[in-house]
């Protein structure tokens, strides 16, 4: 027993590092007043955790009594994270609400730390129990990220929202666990599976998925557990508010695709790439069709007349769970591989419109869609760069969001769900409304008052350039990410 | 006569404490209450956890569960509470429907 736990231990060094990381800063924090320092040393130990990870890229095996999976899926959403960390982790260093905590600046940075921690744990685990840690771990540390100017009133309210939806549905998340645990007598994914094959009250089995899905569906925003979704997005820190779009959202969505392929797939059935056999005991594709419909319409209808920039584009994030969700239910080899193409676009172009958003806030001090009339022809870098981000996510060529949206409608197309996949572009047409609006009022709109030119900093341009660059380039050269995602849909499975 | 205490005892007890506190949650405005209702919830599923451990001849795993759990409400409980306390601060009120600056 000792030896498989000595055993395991060489292959979760990334995470070793990120815990090393976590409580090493904690003293540099106090340590120093200077907390530039604590920066310096959580981009050390990102860095440091991501160069050990890239020694783990071939290796598909369950570790620690087969709780834990190490396979190319976890290692693409690893890889995904630990560079979404680290560019948040850049992205803070220019926000002025961040720098203005002061004392507490050091703070953030490691708690930024620990949410890469649970992230981690949530895209490998293989065990009920442990999903749900992984989750809790997660979840705690947003909560306090949410609110962390806890002298603003809205940060405090988002931080509340926050932890009475988060702790409601992970409560019920956890009812689900309970009954599938009496149902299949096991926590294992493998286990439950093999259970489910052999045929388990059908009713109890469905009940017990949706609470589950509950659970899943607050971590990805999904429609209709979005409830915190806009609040909080829009009272957080703007840093925060990225991280929970992309990195948590991604998280979400790698254990919900883990547990999809492992639990609902029919372990009796030849192993096949592009049709997998799912028990019929569960609706899985049919759950999952419904909470893609309804979160991609909701969260595009009600974006159309948000005033505030961070809520708009909360509610755009929503939408894009919406899509996302659409590449999950072909349930095949490649849907899930369009799904990781359009999360690494997804990455580049939603930071790069909210480091767009905290930039002109941290001049303006306001997030207001009026507040940009003009701004496009006082600051053209930024109006161009905002323009480029706002056509990304509205998926036109010749940007990143485009081969995105392309791959997941394609995977649709190919599984014959044609109908799902015209519900997706007019969608995309709706978008097209609110961004639009965006890009009318930053150059087509005089502004009443005298807003002033927008100056950058030189780092402050080269980290907008950081995430506009992949937007073009991946709209214009994608084999390469095509092909890693390609081989990144192998989720261990027990054969 | 004898009465026993059997596996479906238990899951009516932890059925009954969960709609209770899904009812408390979507009832309750205070948010003490509302966290309340939460923990409810949790420990209807630690008693859903060992009552299958020992009754339908399972591994100790459910019992390891229950204690995950209880350690992982304490967490969320100092968290939560810590959140409330500063919302009393900035708005001298817990109640949920008061604490609203955000428009739809």
């Amino acid at each position: 027993m000792l030896e498989q736990v000595y055993n395991s231990l060489q292959f979760i060094k990334p995470e070793l590092i990120l815990v090393g990381t976590l409580l090493v800063s904690i003293i540099v924090d106090l340590i120093f007043k200077n907390k530039k320092v604590v920066v310096a040393f959580v981009i050390l130990g990102l860095v440091l955790s991501f160069y050990y990870l890239t020694f783990l890229n071939s290796i598909n095996q369950l570790i620690f009594f087969n709780m834990y999976a190490i396979d190319p899926f976890a290692y693409f959403f690893k890889i995904f994270l630990l560079v979404a960390t680290i560019g948040i982790v850049l992205f803070s260093v220019l926000s002025k609400e961040i720098s203005d905590l002061k004392s507490r600046e050091g703070e953030f940075y490691y708690f930024l730390v620990a949410l890469t921690i649970g992230m981690f744990l949530m895209t490998s685990s293989t065990n009920l129990i442990m999903m749900y840690l992984a989750i809790e771990l997660t979840s705690l540390t947003s909560y306090m990220l949410a609110g962390f100017m806890k002298e603003e009133k809205s940060s405090s309210e988002a931080s509340l929202k926050y932890v009475l939806y988060g702790a409601f549905s992970s409560g019920m998340m956890l009812y689900g666990i309970s009954i599938i645990y009496g149902l299949t007598g096991s926590f294992d994914l493998l286990a439950i599976n093999m259970a489910i094959a052999d045929g388990v009250s059908s009713l109890a089995l469905l009940i017990s998925t949706v609470l589950m899905f509950v659970g899943f569906g607050y971590k990805i925003s999904a429609v209709p557990f979005h409830f915190w979704t806009p609040d909080v997005y829009e009272g957080s820190p703007i840093s925060v508010t990225t991280i929970l779009s992309v990195a948590s959202k991604a998280a979400g969505f790698s254990m919900l695709m883990r547990t999809a392929k492992i639990m609902f797939i029919d372990p009796y059935a030849a192993p096949t790439v592009n049709d997998w056999q799912i028990i019929d005991s569960v609706p899985i594709v049919e759950i999952l069709t419904i909470l893609s419909v309804l979160t991609m319409t909701l969260g595009n209808l009600v974006a159309i007349w948000q005033s505030n920039l961070k809520r708009l584009l909360a509610y755009s994030s929503i939408a894009h769970a919406g899509y996302l969700l659409l590449g999950v239910l072909t349930m095949n080899n490649e849907g899930y591989s369009a799904t990781l193409i359009y999360f690494v676009t997804y990455l580049f172009m939603n930071v790069g419109a909210f480091l767009i958003v905290m930039l002109v806030s941290n001049k303006l001090n306001s997030s207001d869609i009026d507040s940009y009339k003009g701004l496009g022809m006082k600051s053209p870098f930024i109006g161009v760069m905002f323009a480029l981000f706002l056509i990304s996510l509205t998926g036109l060529p010749p940007t990143a969001g485009f081969v995105g949206k392309l791959y997941i409608f394609a995977a649709l197309v190919n599984k014959k769900l044609i109908l799902l996949a015209v519900i997706g572009v007019l969608n995309s047409v709706v978008s097209l409304y609110y961004y639009v609006r965006i890009f009318r009022n930053m150059f087509l709109r005089e502004s009443d008052i005298e807003t002033p030119e927008i100056k950058l900093s030189l780092a402050e341009k080269l980290l907008i350039l950081v995430f506009a660059i992949p937007t073009i380039g991946l709209g214009l050269y994608f084999a390469p990410l095509v092909e890693f995602a390609h081989a990144s849909v192998e989720i261990f499975s027990g054969n | 006569m004898t009465f026993t205490v059997s596996l479906n005892h238990f899951i009516f007890v932890s059925a009954i404490l969960f709609s209770l506190g899904i009812y408390a949650v979507l009832t309750r405005r205070n948010a003490i209450m509302v966290l309340m209702g939460i923990e409810l919830i949790l420990n209807s599923a630690n008693i859903n956890f060992v009552a299958f451990s020992r009754y339908a001849g399972m591994d100790v795993n459910g019992h390891l569960a229950a204690i995950f759990v209880i350690f992982l409400a304490a967490c969320e409980a100092a968290v939560a509470l810590a959140i409330v306390l500063n919302i009393y601060k900035q708005f001298n009120t817990v109640n949920v429907d008061e604490v609203s600056t955000m428009k739809d």
